[in-house]
């Protein structure tokens, strides 16, 4: 029997023992003084968010509460028990549906205003600053102050109601089932948009300036430079506008909490997240609020993908 | 042997340091939570009240009044944190651990789940804790027990919910200021549409049309209570709301919104201070609010209109809790009783204008409601009033009424009895659940 040698990988033999003694004289890599001005943020995402977010995980297959230091409580395992309550419960599904309705209204709303409108700030003469510094106060201005402007302008009684007369809806907005949500889209879109006019206006100026001299020798017009110069251009930044509107959007509470009065007309703009503030806080149930918080996460993480996918945003 | 000789001096370093790290650990011990050291349950404790105005003011008094006494056992005050609401802070400094000895208004609604949180101290514990808490308080302390005859709070003051009425506004509207017809929900509903249809007002009544989980205890509870005779939204761990009489009280507030009477909006700011209400469903904290509103009161509403002295209400009670977190209970039990004695309740009804939870109000403070004939009516109130449903689950029942109640009477969008059965069926799983 003759032995076969498999051949194995090839490798400098001289690299080994360098690389070995690299390993015991830098326990920390090459770059120690870069792991340590890192640290602090590693310790802060792990004790911030990764902690919470696997207690979290852990907390939704328990019957858990919260309870004193010390105190003497049962907090057996029940699989998924808070799952199929959560899941069982129209108020969830409503919420869900309420949300999904925002994001339908919100992010295609926020990516148009804010690319149309950071185009048109990119080529203002006059004004420039000016116009955009208005789009970014609301950005910048408390939910709760800004709340109170369109309780003014939406109730009953208000300014829009006055102007439209006769064609304004009953009931009114925000009290009005079907209109609640989307009264709410409009309003965070309103208030958000500044921050993604920045966004798109810091990715115009990486849009080469030759493309829109070749299409106007080519004889293009403003509208079509739009869509065959700016609209490919900005590709990247339009993937980020739409996973953050829809991340944000999806941690929708200020807004419903602040507007309708906790949720209503009937549940009609109750969020998710509102919802698991009722439950895990008011109610004293974190388990089915955190069940409820991972499945939204399993949600938002399934819609960033096929957005990721139907946006594209690879620059290869 | 060199071997033997490193371990036993290991082990002796390893001994002291646990040794230093224990008597550390001891020391900082004695010294935090309730600020001072620590003798057999007596020492300093700290105590948070309510922030409003008056109450500041009372328990700052009281606060000097028993520190003057007791130099041993000195009590640190502060205002509650600011939160959304008072339960949520105190729900989340149980489970820090830093809760104080005592917190001034701990809502009843929120007592049963602090104790399965293990955040109160069990009052009956003390050697005089019930007899104490039932001398002051009378029958009525029994609504304050858990499912084992046992007190987690102190009852301590109420704010029976009654019709405040702008007399001017009833008068521009020609009805009788000093004397209005609002005992039927027949002569209830007349008064309102004459409100609203002169002019007078642009609403009759403007309870929060909102979704929190309280508010039906200031629209419809108070009302059901009355027209019920005192039965609780939750009896014997089951929901009582879905019977004739809830249905005839939703049917009362349904035909408010429906023809306008009342708004479906939410108002933000005081409906009745701002002149958009001539009525409101509100305690007796609202007198010393409401100043600068010519103001009358009559209790709320039944529907054959019953003699005021046999109506019930709400109590909107608030209570005193000792948290476990206190590590002087036996001064925060004695400092209970001084704040809830006849003297500081006395200063209470004084400076507040609350009612202390105390039997035989009335007689006790006689001179009082003599001189401040506004509070007489609120006083004799005090001893008909419900309370909250008493269960872990009492945050959540009471929302799952608030959506039923919040679809089918504010909005319309459901059918009463239907609406009120099917939150009668979630209240009566969630009382069976602990």
């Amino acid at each position: 029997m003759t032995a076969v040698a498999t051949p194995g990988p090839v490798t400098d033999p001289g690299s080994r023992p360098r690389r070995s003694r690299g390993a015991r004289g830098r326990p920390f890599g090459r770059n120690p003084l870069g792991l340590l001005f890192s640290a602090p943020y590693i310790v802060f995402v792990l004790a911030v968010f990764a902690y919470p977010l696997i207690f979290s995980v852990w907390m939704s297959f328990q019957d858990y509460f919260f309870s004193a230091p010390g105190a003497q409580v049962d907090r057996p395992f029940v699989g998924l028990a808070n799952y199929e309550q959560v899941l069982s419960d129209p108020a969830v599904w409503r919420s869900f549906g309420n949300v999904g309705i925002f994001l339908i209204i919100n992010v295609p709303l926020t990516v148009v205003l804010s690319l149309v409108l950071a185009s048109a700030l990119d080529k203002a003469v006059r004004g420039r600053t000016f116009l955009r510094v208005s789009y970014y106060v609301p950005y910048v201005t408390a939910s709760v102050a800004v709340v109170g402007v369109w309780l003014f302008l939406f109730n009953g009684n208000g300014l829009v109601n006055q102007i439209l007369g006769p064609l304004a809806p009953d009931p009114s907005w925000l009290v009005n089932s079907s209109l609640a949500m989307p009264t709410i889209a409009l309003f965070v879109t309103w208030k958000q948009l500044g921050f993604y006019i920045l966004l798109y206006l810091a990715a115009l100026q990486n849009v080469p300036k030759e493309l829109y001299e070749s299409a106007s020798t080519d004889g293009a017009g403003r509208i079509r430079s739009f869509f065959s110069v700016t609209v490919p251009g900005v590709r990247p930044a339009t993937l980020l506008v739409v996973l953050l509107s829809t991340i944000t959007g999806a941690n929708l509470f200020t807004e419903p909490y602040l507007l309708t009065g906790g949720g209503g007309p009937n549940g009609a703009s109750t969020s998710p997240v509102l919802l698991m503030y009722q439950k895990g806080l008011e109610q004293g149930t974190p388990d089915t609020a955190a069940a409820i918080g991972v499945i939204l996460v399993i949600l938002v993480l399934g819609i960033a993908l096929l957005q990721r996918r139907l946006v594209g945003g690879d620059e290869s | 042997m060199s071997t033997t000789r490193t371990r036993t001096s290991r082990t002796r370093r390893l001994t002291t340091v646990a040794a230093l790290v224990t008597a550390g650990l001891a020391l900082a011990a004695c010294s935090s939570g309730g600020g001072g050291e620590s003798d057999g349950g007596r020492g300093d404790i700290t105590i948070w009240y309510s922030n409003n105005e008056q109450e500041v003011a009372w328990g700052k008094q009281m606060v000097e009044a028993w520190n003057a006494e007791n130099p041993d056992e000195q009590i640190k005050a502060q205002e509650i944190p600011a939160g959304s609401s008072s339960e949520e802070v105190i729900g989340a400094a149980i489970a820090a651990g830093n809760a104080p000895c005592l917190i001034y208004n701990t809502a009843p609604v929120a007592v049963a789940q602090f104790e399965k949180q293990g955040g109160l101290v069990n009052l009956s514990e003390f050697d005089d804790g019930a007899s104490y808490i039932e001398e002051r308080t009378g029958d009525a302390a029994q609504q304050y027990q858990n499912a084992d005859g046992d007190y987690f709070q102190m009852p301590w003051k109420s704010n029976p919910v009654m019709i405040f009425y702008n007399k001017d506004m009833f008068a521009a509207a020609g009805l009788d200021p000093e004397n209005p017809p609002l005992g039927s929900y027949d002569e209830f509903l007349a008064t309102a549409r004459t409100l609203v249809q002169s002019g007078a007002a642009p609403n009759a009544i403007y309870p929060s049309p909102t979704n929190e989980f309280y508010q039906s205890l200031f629209d419809f509870y108070p009302l059901y209570a009355a027209e019920t005779g005192g039965t609780p939204l939750v009896e014997d761990g089951a929901a009582t709301f879905a019977d004739e009489a809830g249905v005839t009280v939703a049917e009362f507030w349904r035909t408010l919104y429906d023809e306008g009477l009342a708004s479906n909006e939410q108002y933000q700011g005081d409906s009745f201070a701002d002149g958009q209400a001539a009525m409101a469903i509100v305690g007796p904290w609202a007198i010393s609010v409401y100043k600068d509103v010519n103001w009358g009161s009559v209790p709320v509403p039944t529907s054959t209109g019953v003699a005021a002295d046999e109506v019930y209400t709400f109590s909107d009670a608030k209570n005193i809790g000792l948290y476990s977190a206190c590590e002087n209970p036996e001064t925060a039990w004695d400092v209970l009783k001084f704040s809830t004695s006849e003297e500081q309740d006395g200063m209470l009804l004084e400076m507040t204008g609350q009612m202390p939870l105390r039997q035989n109000l009335s007689e006790t403070y006689a001179d009082y409601f003599t001189e401040n004939p506004a509070y007489e009516m609120f006083g004799a109130q005090n001893a008909r009033t419900v309370e909250v449903p008493n269960s872990p689950n009492a945050v959540a029942m009471l929302q799952a009424f608030r959506d039923a109640y919040s679809k089918s009477v504010i909005f319309g969008e459901e059918d009463i009895q239907s609406a009120l059965e099917g939150a009668a069926e979630k209240v009566d799983d969630l009382a069976g659940q602990q």
